[in-house]
């Protein structure tokens, strides 16, 4: 089987998302994160944050939203049932602190078959109000026997 | 300011998820697939049980690597994993890593997060700013 490829280029709706300093306790909490910049306002700011300042990986909570309707997009097709999260990278710019409010972008980069798996490849793009790019992520999706 | 040299491993960081951490994964992060709370839905789509969120064991990776950077958060600037075997609740996750090199400031660390021989997380690389 030949997989589509047509959805490659594509782009879908930004989300935008409210950072909250509760969210971010909560998050930190789950990854036993300790550090006072994470829970304390003051703590953050005396380490030169604007506010509680989120862990990088937190990113997860703002971005994957605009992820979402590419995942399910049928011009993208994926077969969920086959479908395994094959990998992930993160590149961090501007910290996303409290109050930020984040608007993030998905693409598909790549749709590809490879030992008889099909390989789906996304991006998205995460800016705070400033326009500064807080998180690019790259979000491989592999589904078996394409 | 954390200094780390070619070949230097670092601090292992070792957590046991408890049985309800994949449910309070789930609500701090938003992804709610059965798979990761329902034991039911889990065996019937073939799985042993339910599975640990691959970013869950992701934001661990990132945790070690922010820990031996000296703990900013804003030290890590990229993070890059593959996701290779699963991981289950209730069982010991040892992440573990070596700093591959260092340039102008910066360090990159090999990582692996594993539960005993099984690698749930293997090649990834750790970005930090020293």
């Amino acid at each position: 089987m030949t997989l589509k490829t047509e959805a490659v280029g594509k782009e879908w709706p930004a989300t935008t998302y409210e950072v909250g300093k509760e969210k971010i306790r909560e998050y930190a909490t789950v990854i036993g994160l300790d550090n006072p910049v994470h829970l304390d306002r003051e703590a953050a700011r005396a380490a030169g944050y604007r506010d509680v300042v989120a862990p990088p990986m937190f990113c997860v909570v703002y971005s994957a939203p605009a992820l979402a309707p590419a995942m399910f997009d049928p011009e993208v097709g994926m077969n969920f049932a086959a479908m395994v999260h094959g990998g992930q990278e993160f590149e961090w710019g501007e910290p996303a602190c409290s109050g930020d409010e984040i608007t993030t972008t998905a693409k598909c980069l790549e749709i590809y078959e490879k030992d008889g798996k099909g390989f789906y490849v996304f991006e998205t793009v995460s800016a705070n109000g400033d326009g500064d790019q807080v998180v690019r992520g790259t979000w491989t999706n592999i589904v078996r026997g394409v | 300011m954390a200094e780390l040299n070619v070949g230097d491993e670092i601090p292992e960081l070792r957590v046991t998820p408890d049985k309800y951490l994949p449910h309070r994964y789930a609500g701090a992060s938003g992804d709610f697939n059965p798979i990761h709370i329902d034991p039911e839905f889990a065996k019937a789509v073939g799985l042993p049980n339910t599975i640990l969120h691959g970013l869950y064991m992701m934001g661990l990776v990132a945790r070690a690597g922010t820990e031996a950077a000296g703990g900013d958060p804003k030290s890590l600037k990229r993070l890059s994993v593959q996701f290779r075997g699963m991981g289950a609740p209730e069982t010991e996750i040892v992440v573990s890593g070596e700093v591959k090199s260092v340039e102008d400031g910066k360090a990159t660390i090999d990582v692996v997060a594993a539960q005993g021989e099984n690698q749930t997380i293997r090649n990834a690389e750790a970005d930090v700013q020293l």
